[in-house]
């Protein structure tokens, strides 16, 4: 939770001070994806189709992986994976 | 400062305001005409057109749009101006109080005009009266020469960091914005010298650094956020102070002109009027507070102790300085060119009995609704009313709080 | 000069995206995905600005930002007129040797609500007047952010809550606004529709928009999973449904010429390939009305009208 300001330490005009990244939104989902990375061919479709960005690609390791603290568990990668790798799973 | 010499140019207040405009260095005007602001456009245009200005010039589809278009732009770090008028100025509505929200220093000219209907085109000052809570700070020009004078010393207000709010300069429609008179203008470096750069206030970012508060791909900001309960109400607190500081600044960009200039306004918020030692005294603003000067004077060459009080700025309220300048004074008159239907009485007249209430002195105050439409003020009407307020003093009693002038029974 | 439109996902994964992670949209947003991918065409410094609706409400709720990028939001209907001014202040701030970039990108996004309807005018402003910026229309087909609302790209038929399925009237009794053939007819340098479901073809379209001097208009259509009452999951099926039945056909105009994209060429070539409607309309519960006796005829209605303006495209791309 961030602290709430009083008006004379608001930023002016508006102007917002945190990064969305800081507000967790991964306790919002009932399903979560899990990935089979034998049948993972790399296509990246997931990563493309996310509304949220909670699908990354790690090219040190050349993995998927999904970002638990922002996935909603949507589903539209598990159900747009063509060679059928993610399954969602109760949380 | 040195006064500096001035050419005397035959100027309408349409002219001068579009004179000034070209010499403040704007960078982005954007506008839509309605009478009787088109002249200020149009000259305006000749000057683009011509190569006299580097402003970019931008003729959008409505006021609204145009009111969009100076706020985004002055977000993203250019001087601004517009002008408009009754309809265009009430179509701007919604965006009046996104600009100054947005804390976006766009001056505008507002040519004062009648609301419809019946559609009219002449002076009132209903149009920027009704907007008077949109947190734009207003003033009030008497004259052409004013109105020149006031718009450059708006964008040194507007822009100031410690204030950042929009600044609207009126003028009466027709009796001052068709009007020829003497302007005395600076030439172009001087004006440039004084309004100097857009300074741009440093801002903390959602990066939690110190950025320039604009739209720059260097230091990326978010303007215009969604607020929820839990913020507004304090974005809103910062408006007030905002308006508050400007009290002092516009007095000290005031005197600051007047050095270069020779000329004053009062003390840059309140110009009375032979009102120290007066005892009856009307309050209005605008173009009917020359004609009023003139009746001050024929009164006091018969021996009243008449006066007057213009307000040059009405927004923010000068309070204090209305309070001491009436010190003296025991019947007063306020002049409305507005009105507040079913309000009993225009919207000065309840700014000022508001204001007297705490105050250590009560005179009585009267309020008269005059001149709507462009419904002429003649001297012999603002007689009537130093007569009224002579009868209230003989008597102590006031009649009847709330008086029509100038229509017809 | 064309810049390298080659988008390889893996080159894309490898940056951030300009929107994170983290604001507040529906799971299974459609307008999200469109933003995320719209927004990997970028090209260099861009300013955003948006107009009123879902997307800027739940990317800004103070004092918490999604943006990456400088963004603006002022009011409903004038994100067009937003674009003017900031297009205006960079022109003018050039001129006089304060901008520290050659050249900055100008991209306005607003939804159907503020395009179709209440942002039209501006819009229309906008683009006579030349301005050099990319307006991206995410068409939802309502006024999702107030309570799905209908709104002028709703189409016919569907249920929203000011054109409720009810026992008289099935749904929106008019037809969606042809609202890019309008753009077209401005005679704008570029206009073109695109899905989510094609990203590569979206994302081209989006750095073309941006590279056109002048206006752009790009109108995709974004699935809802709130409004158009679908499992979140189908979002992009919904999207890849839309073109091959010819709902929303996938097109380009560069300098009023109209040509097919890939997807659509495909079925204009092979008309096997053009699926039936119903098989869209099926899949949402917005429709769900219109799958009984009583209101049948309306798909019939929905079929030929999809024929029509699919017959006119193809006349306009040379196609028939």
């Amino acid at each position: 939770m961030i602290k709430q300001r009083g008006w004379k330490e608001v930023p002016t005009a508006g102007v917002c001070w945190v990064p969305a990244t800081e507000y967790i939104t991964g306790d919002w989902r009932t399903f979560k994806p899990k990935l089979e990375q034998a049948k993972c061919n790399k296509c990246l479709m997931c990563y493309i189709y996310c509304p949220d960005g909670a699908v990354e690609w790690r090219p040190e390791v050349g993995e998927i992986e999904f970002n638990y603290k922002y996935c909603k568990g949507c589903g539209i990668c598990a159900n747009e994976c063509r060679q059928e790798a993610i399954k969602m799973v109760l949380e | 400062m040195v006064k500096i010499q001035q050419q005397v140019l035959a100027l309408t207040g349409d002219e001068a305001v579009a004179y000034a405009v070209k010499q403040s260095e704007v960078d982005v005007v954007a506008a839509y005409p309605i009478t009787p602001q088109t002249i200020i456009v149009e000259r305006f245009s000749e000057y683009v057109y011509n190569g006299e200005v580097d402003t970019e010039f931008v003729c959008t589809e409505s006021e609204h749009s145009a009111l969009t278009a100076c706020l985004t732009a002055a977000a993203t770090g250019a001087r601004t101006f517009t002008a408009s008028a009754s309809a265009g100025l009430a179509l701007m509505h919604e965006i009046l109080y996104v600009t100054s929200g947005c804390r976006a220093p766009v001056v505008m000219t507002i040519v004062n005009r009648a609301l419809s209907a019946p559609i009219n085109i002449h002076c009132d000052h209903t149009d920027s009266m009704v907007e008077r809570d949109a947190c734009w700070i207003q003033f009030y020009a008497e004259n052409s020469q004013e109105a020149y004078d006031s718009v450059i010393q708006a964008f040194r207000i507007a822009e100031n960091p410690d204030i950042l709010l929009p600044t609207m300069v009126m003028l009466d429609a027709f009796f001052i914005s068709h009007t020829l008179e003497s302007v005395k203008v600076f030439p172009d470096e001087v004006v440039r010298k004084f309004v100097g750069t857009r300074r741009i206030p440093m801002v903390r970012s959602h990066e939690g650094k110190l950025v320039p508060f604009k739209l720059d791909p260097e230091n990326p900001i978010t303007m215009g956020p969604f607020d929820i309960y839990d913020y507004y109400f304090e974005h809103k607190r910062q408006q007030e102070e905002a308006m508050q500081r400007a009290l002092q600044i516009i007095k000290q960009v005031h005197d600051e002109y007047e050095k270069i200039s020779g000329r004053r306004y009062g003390n840059g918020l309140i110009e009375p009027y032979r009102l120290e030692d007066a005892e009856i005294a009307i309050i209005c603003i605008g173009s009917a507070a020359g004609t009023t000067k003139t009746v001050v004077d024929q009164l006091r060459a018969q021996g009243t102790k008449a006066g007057l009080l213009r307000l040059r700025v009405y927004r923010p309220l000068p309070v204090q300085d209305i309070i001491n300048a009436l010190k003296n004074v025991k019947a007063i008159a306020v002049m409305d060119r507005s009105h507040s239907f079913g309000a009993h009485g225009g919207p000065i007249f309840h700014e000022i009995r508001h204001i007297l209430y705490d105050a250590p002195i009560h005179p009585k105050i009267v309020g008269y609704i005059y001149g709507l439409g462009g419904r002429d003020m003649p001297e012999n009407l603002i007689h009537q009313i130093y007569n009224d307020l002579e009868k209230i003093l003989e008597t102590k009693r006031v009649e009847k709080p709330v008086h029509f002038i100038g229509v017809r029974e | 000069m064309a810049s390298v439109r080659k988008f390889a996902l893996k080159d894309l994964a490898e940056k951030p995206d300009l929107i994170m992670p983290g604001h507040r949209a529906c799971a299974g947003c459609g307008p999200a995905v469109a933003y995320r991918q719209i927004l990997k065409a970028a090209r260099g410094p861009i300013i955003a600005t948006n107009a009123t609706g879902c997307m800027e409400v739940v990317t800004t709720i103070y004092p918490y930002t999604a943006w990456r990028i400088p963004y603006i939001h002022t009011a409903f209907e004038n994100v067009a007129a937003n674009a003017a001014g900031i297009e205006a202040a960079l022109k003018a701030l050039k001129k006089k040797g304060q901008l520290k970039h050659d050249h900055v990108d100008v991209i306005a996004f607003a939804g159907d609500g503020g395009t179709y309807d209440i942002g039209l005018q501006a819009l229309s402003g906008a683009v006579e007047r030349g301005h050099d910026f990319l307006y991206v229309l995410y068409d939802n087909e309502a006024y999702m952010n107030t309570g799905i609302q209908r709104s002028g790209g709703t189409p016919l038929g569907a249920w929203t809550t000011t054109s409720p399925a009810g026992s008289v009237i099935p749904g929106k009794p008019e037809y969606k606004k042809p609202v890019s053939d309008i753009m077209v007819a401005h005679d704008i340098p570029y206009v073109a529709t695109a899905s989510p479901a094609y990203w590569r073809d979206l994302i081209i379209k989006a750095r073309k928009g941006l590279e056109v001097k002048g206006p752009a208009f790009l109108h995709a259509l974004t699935p809802c999973p709130r409004g158009w009452r679908y499992d979140m999951s189908k979002t992009i099926e919904i999207a890849r449904l839309a073109v091959e039945t010819c709902v929303f056909p996938l097109w380009e105009a560069v300098n009023s010429e109209y040509t097919l994209s890939a997807p659509s060429k495909v079925i204009a070539l092979k008309s096997e390939l053009k699926k039936p409607v119903r098989e869209y309309l099926r899949v949402q519960g917005r429709f769900r009305h219109l799958f009984t006796p009583k209101f049948e005829q309306v798909i019939d209605e929905i079929q030929r009208d999809i024929d029509k303006r699919w017959g006119r495209l193809l006349k306009k791309c040379g196609m028939v």
